[in-house]
């Protein structure tokens, strides 16, 4: 069908808007690759509009690897972002199941309790007096454990358990298999694409978290690597990472670590999303729909 | 006199009859789906513990708090912490910030995910259409620690922003962190840029359950392409548009508090402030347990009820509802 001209120039309209907004979305994670690979002196100099490294250099990158609180924090977040999505992957997909069964007694009151929660909550005083007297300060389970299931996810998981045919759990049933041999051999392989979403969910959460860490952490060996981009980037001391510089020049290269840190802390979690991205599409469109 | 106590007798014997057969079913059931209950119990356990946990902690509010009593020690002292916050002088001062920055979330940011979405379904190019996604997907997943040190960085004096402005218009440069003035406009502003892409996604997927004979049905009747997106996608979405409303609706009184967090400082308070960063202060820093508690009540009572309400409000107008 030939397109009239109202239609073509909708189209044009169209795509310059878009293309606009991926470069201001994409510009601003491009300008801190470029800063961090260029020369200190030059990114401190320059103004506007960066296209590309200027004097290519890694030396931020070496001055952030050779940091030790970043070695550390960095080993922390990995450890929080493991344990805690494990934890939050076995729960979840227990609890999922359980409510998926039909002819559970208690099922539509346990359902009620978690989905209550969504709307109302006690609020961060009490938890952090909770969290305080469980003596959970100051260890990495009071990053782990007040986050071990959200509800949302829950509901997302068990929409998808249901959707599976029930023919399929009586067959394994009538062969002697048991609930747990039906989760772990049959409903989870199946449900592996809403697995990965809520890894993926689960693990970015973890990964960028940075506030029950600042309140129930004061052991900087225990800081995840957020914590310390907060005070690099917001609290702008980049003293930790620049020791052992003089002072004069210690002001340009602390600009170019603060970006080659941003790199260091954001790429990782970046690299996996596109992999990940037709999985976590599913799962936002169930979620959204049926939560 | 006789027959009463034959009646009551009766009664008496059917109560405990309901109450012997209940027992029997909860018997029958727990037998039957012991290792279902062995299962969710973990989960369980989790909201209570840490979800009911601090919803039983919240007497604290209606006590004096102190540590060395615990919660059941400390006195009761009523509604005092309320009073005290509605007579305070940050009382209007915080409603009135948490509740312009919701409304305008509502207004600009909410709208800004269906007018993306709007525009790529119309795109025709999957390629192209599947680029912008890729892009505008991904500030989604950079901590709001990053979004905010960028953000620092880039509205600087000596930043981007005020270069480029200053290099287009002429425009001296401007400090805008450390203007309240400023404040709300780069919250929303970065709000957007962060998530609006994401937000976009639960839209096109609705759009692609719109069944496709009502565009072919309005191509026939003469409608272009502004027409059908008006008529046909927009309505389409609808239920979808009224959910997330409600839903944000119901977070109406929680607006990024984590992100102010990052972004205000003393000169901004008049405009950056707001209850649940007035919570974390009172509470976190200055240990002002039992009043901060009271606060975080009032926030979380009023959210509830506008859920609520919201709720009702959509069950009247139309069939979607949340619950």
């Amino acid at each position: 069908m030939r397109k009239t001209l109202r239609e073509r120039l909708f189209d044009y309209g169209n795509i310059i808007i878009l293309t606009l907004l991926s470069l201001v979305t994409l510009y601003p994670l491009l300008y801190i690759l470029f800063a961090s690979l260029s020369d200190p002196a030059y990114v401190a100099q320059t103004r506007g509009i960066m296209l590309a490294p200027k004097d290519f250099t890694i030396e931020a990158y070496k001055m952030v690897f050779n940091n030790p609180m970043i070695g550390i924090s960095y080993l922390n977040t990995l450890i929080y972002v493991v344990a805690g999505t494990a934890l939050n992957i076995i729960l979840t997909s227990l609890g999922a199941y359980a409510l998926s069964r039909k002819n559970v007694m208690w099922s539509n009151l346990i359902m009620f309790m978690i989905v209550f929660t969504m709307f109302f909550e006690g609020g961060l005083i009490p938890l952090y007096l909770l969290v305080n007297e469980l003596n959970l300060i100051d260890t990495r389970w009071a990053l782990i454990l007040p986050t071990a299931v959200s509800a949302f996810n829950l509901i997302i998981m068990r929409t998808a358990f249901q959707g599976i045919p029930d023919s399929l759990e009586e067959s394994a049933r009538i062969d002697g298999a048991n609930d747990f041999t039906i989760l772990f051999r049959i409903v989870l392989p199946l449900s592996l694409p809403v697995v990965a979403v809520m890894v993926l969910f689960y693990g970015v959460f973890h990964w960028n978290s940075w506030f029950h860490a600042m309140i129930f952490l004061q052991d900087r060996e225990l800081f995840p690597v957020q914590l310390i981009l907060r005070e690099i980037l917001i609290a702008n001391d980049t003293s930790s990472m620049t020791s052992g510089v003089s002072a004069v020049d210690a002001m340009p290269i602390g600009e170019t670590v603060k970006y080659a840190t941003i790199i260091v802390a954001t790429v990782p979690i970046l690299c996996l999303y596109p992999f990940l991205q037709k999985y976590f599409v599913k799962g936002v469109m169930i979620g959204g729909i049926k939560g | 006199m006789e027959k009463e106590t034959a009646l009551q007798l009766k009664h008496k014997s059917s109560l405990s009859k309901k109450v012997a057969s209940f027992i029997d079913r909860v018997k029958k059931d727990f037998k039957r789906n012991k290792m279902i209950y062995l299962m969710v119990s973990p989960v369980v356990l989790y909201y209570i513990i840490f979800q009911y946990g601090p919803m039983y902690g919240l007497q604290i509010a209606f006590k004096d708090y102190s540590p060395a009593l615990g919660f059941l020690g400390s006195p009761w002292v009523g509604f005092e912490h309320f009073k005290e916050f509605f007579n305070s002088f940050f009382f209007w001062r915080l409603l009135r910030n948490t509740i312009l920055l919701s409304f305008y979330s509502l207004l600009f940011a909410f709208p800004a995910g269906i007018i993306l979405a709007l525009l790529l379904n119309e795109v025709r190019s999957r390629i192209f259409k599947r680029t912008v996604q890729t892009v505008t997907y991904m500030p989604h997943f950079v901590s709001l620690v990053v979004i905010v040190g960028i953000l620092y960085d880039f509205t600087a004096r000596d930043g981007v922003v005020n270069d480029i402005l200053g290099f287009l218009f002429g425009i001296e440069p401007i400090a805008f962190m450390q203007q309240a003035e400023w404040f709300r406009t780069l919250f929303i502003g970065s709000d957007i840029w962060q998530n609006v892409g994401w937000s976009s996604i639960i839209f096109l997927a609705a759009m692609s359950n719109i069944d496709p004979s009502l565009y072919e049905a309005a191509k026939m009747d003469g409608a272009g392409r502004f027409k059908q997106m008006f008529h046909i996608t927009l309505p389409g979405i609808m239920p979808t548009v009224v959910i997330l409303l409600i839903l944000l609706i119901g977070k109406f009184m929680t607006v990024g508090e984590e992100k102010i967090l990052l972004m205000y400082n003393p000169t901004t308070y008049e405009t950056a402030d707001v209850i649940g960063t007035y919570v974390y202060r009172k509470g976190i820093l200055e240990s002002n347990f039992s009043y901060s508690a009271a606060v975080g009540l009032f926030k979380a009572l009023i959210a509830f009820t506008l859920l609520v309400i919201a709720n009702g409000i959509a069950r009247k107008v139309g069939d979607t509802k949340l619950w």
